[in-house]
């Protein structure tokens, strides 16, 4: 772009950028002794209208990038070719991660909170990712999950083993009703249903007092026991505790290394079940219908079981997550399970590229890590984070890391390289 | 009776703020296909921008109502309509064309973005209006109970229908109107023709942030509080009620808007308050299963 057009682009950009700024940033109201009065910010306004104006310059400075028609990604590739070493190595390193000399107990418990989110990432990645189907109200099944596990330790006295299953159950079963009906909408109206049905659960959960213990939650979720064997300073029944039978000196970090395992377990579990089915019938059709439903249809897959059947198995993850949410936080409220986590979970799958897992993981570890740097960098958080779903998504629509290569080939592809 | 009617003139009057906000949602739908998320949030953002307005009016010493009235939507929908153009502009037009998700993707950032924004920059804390329009009229009174119809719900509703009637004209009858409705059919087309698809997206997008920037306004007026989150509730509020009347269709806006209000207003004042959004999001589910294309719309085929 000539240099005159450029400038004269930045100067509406900036005039844009003046008038968006006048009423927000440019005038607050605020009370001042007992009076609402308006306080002027011009210096920021300035500030804002400067800086689109060299931003939207050094922007058309750039040199544009020639679109090319395939979109070949070399990292993807990359990292797609060597996937499986790769994942090896993570493996390995995870595995190693509580026993190295840096770790710590916060960088221990830091790993447990990512991994939650790499769990819940891919269980979503397998509706959003696979199927295609858009799901706003992940939470909501997540929350179902930690709350099976909250009133069955609470009301039966289950421990979390035996409520494991019951809570990704249930949460699987509260999949199928949702879904049993939704599923035949487009997808948009699906997001919006699906986004109705996080905030049913919510205010369910925050009215429903007697069962869930309304805005206060439920307290003293009991931790998991090794084999039995409670983490514990002192066993309740007097019976052995995990660090008695080990011969071991009771320290408080074994607990957190434990659960630290335990979430692994989950989520390796969850990785070796999705590229399984990714290899079935049923995964291929997840894919298709991704694709083309129409085309689907034609060829004889029936749409509604095959996405009520994605739909249930993220919604399992989302319940077995949801049971280790609980025990580790040792209580729940429905605080945890807004929107915004919803939000938080989709866009980890969106920014990993969907339908990747390796993604999924660098994105978790990403959003989850930022905002552990200072504190003064949360109250922006979730400000970048929208900023960065929209920038993503203009930039790279199809997220980081994706290939979004069929999972397999009638044929050796005809086009030469 | 009494109590019904009082209930009834409530939810009309909350059903004319939905029924602003879901005409945006069904007129951006019906172009481009796609929920504009964000839409809630230029609704927030007129309901700020009137609100800051008032008080900048009082400050210079405008105090006289149906001019202060005048300038305050004059204000709202002015910015309000910069800022649904910047949003459209930002986050929507380089996703034409991109896969079906991106658009969608792309708002739900857009609306986390403007609520931290407005968060950040005006404070987490609800902003309070004193009553600007007194005054209306008793209908009846029965038992000590006093059936109020106010000024100021009169107005909301009067404004309501004839926005809707403009629009609907301006629809169908004008220049711009038909370049909108031969976009919604095929943009490619349109563009052969001669027509600036793209510039008539943004004109959408703008018609849409002024109706949802009257809408806010009429809030920050009818409540007299507001808070940055307001837009996220009322946004699918009014994208159920552009569902339930058939989205695409600015009558079946205006109607599922009214439903939607009405038994909100109703299901608070004879069940359970704290369970009325649950009824509404029932309502939309059931609508979906049942009559997908909504009241008053046409069903859609989908074609290869």
């Amino acid at each position: 772009m000539p240099l005159k057009g450029l400038a004269k682009d930045s100067a509406l950009a900036a005039f844009v950028a003046l008038i968006l700024a006048i009423p927000l940033v440019g005038l607050n109201t605020v009370e001042r002794d007992g009076r609402i009065v308006v306080e002027t910010r011009f210096s920021w306004v300035a500030i804002a209208v400067v800086a689109v104006f060299v931003g939207r310059l050094l922007l058309g400075l750039v040199p544009r990038r020639q679109k090319q028609a395939t979109d070949k990604r070399p990292l993807a590739a990359l990292l797609d070719k060597h996937a499986r070493a790769l994942g090896w190595c993570s493996l390995a390193g995870l595995v190693i991660w509580p026993f190295l000399p840096f770790s710590s107990t916060y960088l221990v418990d830091l790993a447990s909170n990512i991994l939650t989110y790499i769990l819940l990432g891919w269980g979503l990645n397998i509706v959003v990712g696979l199927a295609g189907l858009l799901n706003l109200g992940y939470a909501g099944f997540y929350a179902v999950g930690a709350y099976t596990f909250g009133i069955a330790a609470q009301s039966f006295g289950l421990g979390f083993w035996e409520a494991l299953p019951l809570a990704g159950l249930l949460a699987a079963a509260v999949g199928i009703l949702l879904g049993f009906p939704v599923l035949r909408l487009r997808g948009d109206y699906l997001a919006i249903v699906t986004l109705g049905f996080g905030e049913i659960i919510r205010i369910i959960l925050i009215n429903w007092s007697s069962v869930t213990g309304g805005p206060n939650g439920i307290n003293d979720i009991p931790r998991p026991t090794f084999f039995g064997l409670p983490l514990t300073a002192r066993a309740a029944g007097g019976g052995e505790t995990f660090a008695q039978f080990f011969g071991l000196s009771y320290s408080p970090q074994h607990r957190i290394v434990f659960l630290y395992f335990v979430v692994l377990g989950l989520a390796l579990a969850t990785n070796v079940i999705t590229l399984r089915l990714r290899r079935l019938p049923i995964g291929r059709a997840w894919e298709a219908l991704r694709e083309d439903e129409i085309a689907c249809r034609a060829l004889g897959i029936n749409p509604t079981s095959v996405k009520l059947s994605a739909f249930a198995i993220g919604a399992l993850f989302a319940g077995f997550a949801g049971a280790f949410f609980a025990t580790r936080q040792n209580f729940i409220s429905p605080e945890s399970f807004g929107f915004q986590e919803s939000a938080t979970v989709l866009a980890i799958v969106v920014l990993g590229g969907m339908g990747s897992q390796l993604g999924i993981v660098l994105a978790a570890v990403v959003l989850v890590t930022l905002p552990e740097f200072g504190r003064d960098f949360a109250q922006f958080r979730m400000l970048l984070f929208g900023a960065a779903m929209v920038a993503i998504m203009v930039w790279r629509p199809r997220g980081l890391l994706s290939l979004r290569a069929p999972s397999i080939r009638l044929a050796p592809s005809s086009e030469r390289r | 009776m009494s109590y019904f009617l009082q209930q009834l003139i409530n939810g009309l009057t909350l059903g004319a703020i939905y029924a602003l906000i879901a005409l945006g949602y069904t007129m951006v739908y019906g172009i481009i296909g796609m929920i504009n998320f964000a839409h809630g949030e230029i609704y927030m953002i007129g309901a700020f921008v009137s609100l800051t307005t008032f008080f900048v009016l009082g400050a210079v010493g405008v105090t006289w109502v149906p001019l202060a009235l005048v300038l305050v939507l004059i204000a709202a929908m002015g910015f309000t309509a910069v800022y649904g153009w910047t949003v459209e502009r930002i986050a929507y037009r380089p996703l034409r064309g991109s896969f079906r998700l991106a658009p969608l993707i792309s708002a739900i950032g857009m609306s986390i973005f403007l609520q931290n924004y407005v968060q950040l920059l005006q404070g987490a804390r609800v902003k309070s209006l004193p009553p600007v329009i007194h005054g209306g009229f008793q209908l009846m009174e029965s038992n000590g109970f006093v059936v109020q119809l106010s000024y100021l719900q009169i107005m909301i509703m009067t404004l309501t229908i004839a926005l809707m009637a403009g629009f609907s004209i301006m629809i169908a009858a004008t220049p711009l109107g038909r370049a909108q409705r031969a976009c919604e059919q095929d943009m490619t087309m349109a563009a052969l023709l001669g027509i600036n698809v793209d510039r008539t997206i943004s004109t959408t997008f703008v018609i849409g942030a002024l109706l949802a920037a009257v809408a806010g306004t009429m809030v920050t007026l009818y409540y007299g509080v507001i808070d940055f989150f307001i837009g996220f509730l009322a946004g699918i509020k009014a994208f159920t009620a552009a569902v339930l009347g058939g989205i695409g269709s600015l009558p079946g806006a205006v109607l599922g808007g009214f439903v939607i209000g009405l038994i909100e207003a109703f299901w608070s004042g004879y069940f359970n308050a704290a369970y009325k959004d649950v009824a509404v999001f029932g309502i939309l589910i059931l609508v979906l299963i049942f009559r997908p294309s909504g009241l008053l719309g046409r069903p859609e085929v989908e074609k290869v």
